[in-house]
């Protein structure tokens, strides 16, 4: 931080340039605030945050809640479920929308125009929407309160934005690239693993990082296909904490935290390409 | 080579694309026509159907007591929630937009509204409206905008007010960096004058910025308008649509029909409508793609 860059020599320092700054400072604050709060309560010790006066910062930086909070709910747990929850759901998305996205990219075949409505669509739906005939749907495959229902239903709804962010990376990439490839003798398949693929890598990360947080973040289908916590996924672990009579709000924030912090670094890796990606439909 | 070629057209696009559309009709399209099935068929407590109810339950759904009211408040929930998300994202897309130091920093806080999980920010919003030990309301007493503490949450409308703002903070980062993608669109020398000091500055955003970002205005809002309308966590969280169906929504209350009250029949005929609410939208958005790929 304290390595500022200074403003270009021709920028004046005036008057509207300092409240620009202060501006989109303060702007940049009250979108954090809300989780600066998150970290405040999770540093405080449980009698410090039913004090009354309270205080802003703890008064004793409980940093212990950090390593207690495993022990206070099944934490580990939680996260074990969500994050075989999600790298499944995120594998199945990216070998099965590789091959669709490849395709669509590069041929034109009857029914690609019904083939792109239908992802459209259906990256428009939200499993929300859906969740009273997908809960009946799951009772009839007997998979209620399994891992393998959250997968493939995540897998499904997050299909359509990695085929069109997959799509759009592989139709940038020129067509004499791969027929060079073909000409040094190459199959299609080789092709594919060691040419185009490492050229989209952009594209590939993407996609899964942004089906990795869906499902990693989902709540109302976990919430409604799930009922024991050994497969609760830890939105729903989480908030099941809220409803007991006394809220240990430094133990649920410390848990929130350490699952919210590595997504948004994952998720600040890709915002670029996120834009691009969630409006394709409107571009193509 | 060609008859390589020749022997895969005979298959042609199904290998690559079968085992998306598979997954995509097992798991999203089945579950549509379930939910639309259920809705015309008499199902029990227990969820096994005793066969078809005609539009029995869209007249139970037309009598239940509480739809007049959650309609009504779906509409304002969606209508307003989109509009102050649109109005306030344009300045915030600015802001990311211009050059300040720090702006990598402002861009990254910005971001995780939008990466965080919604439950986990609810959470979060649940604990600063809290009515004893929440910060809002040492905020407002620090401010001397208040003497005592207040329950936030206690008058229904004020916390139907609040799960908007929510709603609306959420919303903001995914729509003004669709914004601010549009902004980058605009060629650079119309940015230069977009940027003329004094005076000029809002007349070449009325008049230059703002009609050239209009197509992703539309975008946004269109998205907005289906997350907005399918938003679930917020209210689940912070009030459960309670107290009694007062701050629900149409999303919330086919919900609580169908797994607390236990009425699959009722709740199915709610969630179909907003099935083609939803569809509505979508056409909606379509319609704004072609007028873009037009243009």
């Amino acid at each position: 931080m304290s390595t500022q860059v200074l403003p270009k020599r021709h920028k004046r320092f005036t008057g509207k340039r300092v409240s620009l700054t202060i501006s989109a400072w303060t702007m940049g604050f009250l979108f954090f605030a809300p989780y600066l709060q998150m970290i405040l309560t999770a540093l405080k010790s449980q009698e410090e945050i039913t004090a009354i006066p309270s205080t802003y910062l703890p008064k004793k930086w409980a940093f212990s809640n950090f390593t207690g909070v495993w022990k206070e709910i099944p934490l580990a747990t939680y996260l074990k479920s969500s994050f075989i929850i999600s790298i499944s759901a995120t594998l199945i998305v990216i070998v099965i929308a590789i091959p669709a996205a490849y395709y669509v990219a590069r041929n034109n075949f009857r029914g690609k125009k019904a083939f792109l409505l239908l992802v459209l669509v259906t990256q428009m739906f939200a499993p929300t929407a859906l969740v009273v005939g997908i809960f009946r749907e799951i009772v009839a495959f007997k998979l209620v309160d399994t891992y393998l229902a959250l997968i493939l239903i995540y897998a499904a709804f997050n299909m359509a934005f990695s085929i069109w962010i997959l799509s759009s990376f592989f139709a940038s990439i020129p067509k004499e690239v791969e027929e060079a490839a073909w000409i040094d003798g190459c199959s299609r398949f080789t092709t594919l693993t060691k040419i185009v693929l490492p050229l989209a890598l952009p594209g590939l990360v993407t996609a899964f990082i942004f089906t990795f947080i869906a499902a990693w973040n989902e709540f109302v289908i976990a919430l409604t296909l799930t009922s024991s916590p050994e497969h609760e996924p830890l939105t729903v672990g989480l908030t099941a904490l809220i409803g007991q009579y006394q809220v240990q709000w430094n133990y649920l924030f410390a848990g929130s935290l350490i699952a919210i912090v590595p997504v948004v670094i994952l998720f600040a890796l890709i915002e670029k390409w996120l834009v691009g990606g969630l409006t394709a439909g409107s571009v193509k | 080579m060609s008859g390589r070629t020749m022997n895969k057209s005979r298959l042609g696009a199904l290998p690559w694309i079968a085992p998306a559309i598979i997954m995509i009709a097992v798991f999203v399209v089945w579950p549509a026509f379930e939910m639309i099935r259920t809705s015309f068929q008499n199902v029990g407590a227990t969820g096994q159907s005793k066969g078809w109810a005609g539009f029995d339950n869209y007249h139970t759904l037309l009598q239940n007591p509480d739809l007049k009211n959650v309609l009504i408040r779906t509409f304002i929930w969606v209508v307003g929630v989109v509009f102050f998300t649109m109005i306030i994202s344009l300045p915030v897309a600015q802001l990311l937009n211009a050059n300040y130091p720090g702006r990598k920093v402002v861009r990254w806080s910005i971001i995780v509204p939008w990466a965080a999980s919604l439950v986990m920010t609810s959470t979060a919003w649940k604990w600063i409206l809290d009515a004893y030990y929440g910060v809002l309301n040492e905020i407002a007493i620090d401010l001397h905008l208040r003497k005592e503490s207040i329950d936030w949450l206690a008058d229904t409308k004020q916390s139907f007010i609040w799960l908007m703002v929510v709603a609306v903070f959420v919303s903001i980062p995914f729509t003004s960096f669709v914004i601010l993608a549009g902004l980058s669109t605009i060629p650079n020398d119309i940015k230069e004058a977009s940027h003329v000091d004094g005076a000029t500055s809002w007349k070449s955003y009325r008049h230059i910025t703002f009609p050239l970002l209009k197509p992703s205005l539309f975008v946004a809002a269109v998205i907005n308008l289906i997350n907005v309308f399918n938003s679930f966590p917020i209210i689940w969280v912070i009030t459960q649509g309670g107290p009694g169906y007062e701050t629900d929504t149409t999303t919330t209350l086919a919900y609580k029909i169908s797994f607390r009250d236990q009425d699959v029949g009722q709740s199915a005929a709610m969630a179909a409508v907003n099935f083609v609410i939803i569809l509505v939208f979508i056409g909606l958005f379509l319609k704004a793609s072609k007028n873009q790929e037009q243009n």
